[in-house]
């Protein structure tokens, strides 16, 4: 899923504004940024610098307001909203800060959901469900329900119903923002285990320096909604 | 999203806000109940009217006379046409009209006004012949003591306004006996016809006849509240029926007997009037068509019956109209209930559209929510409406009963009423479902996400 010379997704001068009454915000403005294969990049920046509405245009939650978004060859601006849909099933999985587990639904609905979604066959999904919980080390807390995990264990609940549809790239907004150092680093440590296991390509949204450089090997860094720096690690 | 899943998510979310859904759903359920309640009403009167009037026999008869030619009593015409010759209500006739397809039965009129003889006391009256069919239609269900035993049987039925003036106690004349004197119509023994027509024609040609009077001993044998097959050809209903074989084997003189003891016939004799009786009132028309292109005049309530079912059209229309209010107030709570699972939602539709839920299944998702509460609405509300008419029904018996009235079916719930009025919950479940659906399939997803 490239779209030339080991790129996956390319973001040329793309922009993000928002008008609230006679303002314009411009939250993304006109980054140019492209993320290889089997990259772990994290967007770094702090609040408000426009690193997760730049997450949420590649992730094709969002549309730009200029500039485009390629992956799969394709202007991700230019898609149906049903195409767009697709994309974000097939193609992407997306762990966010607060983990956006639906707390009525057990681990194993919730990580079943995607599957549901995609039009996945019933057949198939008991295994696929149980592999990502396994990926994740919860396959023995299927039938539990959010509420009665900790944080972290939520977190790798998200991370499991995000890989179960066996996306090539990876999104994850601050997923480490809502849990205490030790528990994010033990999450840290799974995506990275997934990155070099499965070979996907992670883009990590955190404002967090010392993770960005511990864990990412390529970091963007983003102030008022433009492109400071862009450095790959040694 | 596949049709299984999308059931499956439709539910638990239904499950989630049990409470409110439930009353949503019964708001349909008593809109859908209100709706089958007046509808079922509508309908069971119309059956009952329906069968009622079918019974009385006024709209499955044709009653057929013999076409005169009164041009001569008229002012002469500008431009004369010439008069059809005239037919004769004879046997031939009676032969080729019980012939025609659905017809059940062909019989003379024989009403004729007379003195009745009880304990000594002369009573004028009205005798009417009973076909010996009037047994099984309906029309002597409500009879006290029994129909005729059978149709030579020299019985007799009175009608209750005339057993009271028999007798105080009209249930004790069953089974007394009473004189009906009548006039008798003897053909001059010359002119005697060969025809045996019978009928209440005597068996006069139109030579000529004598006037003789007789007497007749009948047993009183029942007692009815009106006249069931008073039909509308004998001009004035009967108030002492006897079976029509016997009041045709009587051979009483009838009005147009000196008419026709001028007039030139085929030598056979002729009758004043025939019912024919088609198998189902809607079979009338062709019938008397087909009379009437045979050279005969007609009559029937056919008019009668089209307003009647031009009348309860535009009754059922009404109460369904009153019925469809309540239904209509349940709808806003369609809305209202859905509104407000966007608005409590909205996180999870955010969640859904990032996971990949196009907008098309979030909308579809709210649609199925919607006719799920419509389908459960309409079948509860199709079983309250059905006990409203049940309530209805045994309230307006216990009161008719009071009235010393036989029992009536004033409501009816038809399989089309059924399923039509669950088929209408859930159509109108899905058109209060459709702006809700469409809010919740256009929320951005991030907005969504946000949301808190």
């Amino acid at each position: 899923m490239t779209t030339g010379n080991g790129v996956v997704v390319r973001a040329e001068r793309v922009s993000r504004q928002y008008e609230m009454g006679a303002a314009v915000i411009r939250a993304v403005d006109e980054v140019t940024l492209e993320i290889r294969a089997g990259e772990f990049v994290a967007l770094l920046g702090s609040s408000g610098s426009g690193k997760s509405t730049l997450l949420n245009l590649m992730a094709g939650l969002d549309r730009p307001t200029g500039g485009a978004i390629f992956a799969n060859d394709r202007n991700l601006s230019e898609l149906s909203s049903l195409e767009l849909a697709r994309y974000r099933s097939r193609t992407v999985g997306m762990v966010f800060q607060s983990f956006n587990l639906l707390p009525r639904m057990t681990l194993q609905e919730n990580v079943e959901l995607p599957l549901r979604l995609a039009e996945v066959d019933r057949g198939e999904r008991g295994a696929r469900v149980q592999e990502a919980l396994e990926r994740v080390r919860l396959e023995k807390r299927l039938t539990h329900r959010p509420s009665e995990l900790s944080g972290g264990e939520q977190q790798r609940a998200a991370l499991a119903r995000a890989l179960v549809n066996r996306p090539t790239l990876l999104f994850a907004d601050e997923p480490t923002g809502n849990l205490d150092s030790a528990t994010g680093e033990s999450i840290m440590l799974l995506l990275k285990e997934i990155q070099q296991k499965l070979g996907m390509t992670i883009v990590m949204v955190t404002h967090e320096r010392p993770l960005a450089e511990r864990f990412a090997n390529r970091i963007v860094a983003l102030a008022d909604g433009k492109l400071l720096t862009d450095g790959v690690k040694s | 999203m596949k049709a299984g899943d999308l059931g499956e998510l439709a539910l638990r979310n239904l499950r989630e806000a049990v409470l409110r859904n439930s009353l949503t759903t019964l708001g349909v359920a008593v809109g859908v109940a209100s709706l089958v309640a007046m509808l079922s009403l509508g309908v069971g009167l119309q059956e009952l009217a329906t069968r009622r009037l079918s019974n009385s026999g006024l709209f499955d008869t044709v009653i057929v006379t013999a076409r005169r030619n009164m041009q001569g009593m008229r002012r002469p015409a500008a431009n004369p046409v010439p008069a059809k010759p005239e037919r004769a209500l004879d046997d031939d006739a009676r032969s080729e009209f019980a012939r025609l397809p659905n017809v059940v039965e062909v019989y003379p009129q024989i009403r004729f006004p007379t003195e009745v003889r009880y304990n000594g006391n002369p009573y004028s009256t009205i005798v009417a012949g009973v076909p010996d069919s009037a047994r099984g239609n309906g029309s002597y269900d409500g009879i006290q003591g029994s129909f005729f035993s059978g149709p030579n049987a020299d019985e007799a039925i009175l009608q209750i306004e005339f057993a009271k003036d028999l007798s105080e106690q009209t249930a004790g004349l069953i089974g007394k006996d009473l004189v009906v004197r009548y006039a008798e119509r003897e053909a001059l023994p010359s002119q005697t016809a060969a025809g045996g027509a019978g009928g209440n024609t005597g068996d006069a040609g139109a030579g000529g006849f004598s006037i003789v009077p007789h007497e007749k001993k009948l047993r009183i044998v029942g007692i009815v509240e009106t006249e069931p097959a008073a039909g509308f050809g004998g001009f004035g209903s009967g108030r002492l029926l006897i079976p029509l074989e016997v009041a045709s084997a009587l051979r009483v003189a009838q009005v147009n007997d000196l008419r026709d003891a001028v007039r030139v016939t085929n030598g056979k004799p002729a009758y004043a009037s025939l019912t024919v009786r088609a198998k189902n009132p809607s079979q009338v028309e062709a019938i008397e068509t087909a009379i009437k292109n045979m050279g005969f005049g007609t009559f029937s309530l056919l008019d009668a019956t089209r307003n009647l079912r031009l009348f309860f059209t535009i009754f059922d229309l009404l109460l369904a109209i009153f019925g469809s209010l309540a239904l209509a107030v349940a709808t806003l709570g369609i809305i209202n209930t859905l509104v407000m699972a966007i608005l409590e939602r909205r996180r999870e539709i955010g969640i859904l559209k990032a996971l990949g839920a196009a907008d098309r299944d979030v909308k579809q998702l709210f649609f199925v929510e919607a006719g799920v509460m419509g389908l459960f609405g309409g079948m509860l509300g199709v079983a309250f409406g059905w006990f409203i008419g049940r309530a209805l029904t045994w309230g307006t018996n216990i009161y008719l009963h009071r009235q010393n009235l036989p029992s009536a079916h004033v409501f009816s719930v038809p399989w089309w009423l059924v399923l039509g009025a669950i088929v209408f919950a859930v159509g109108v479940s899905l058109a209060a479902g459709l702006y809700p659906a469409t809010r919740a399939a256009r929320l951005n997803p991030v907005e969504a996400l946000r949301y808190e």
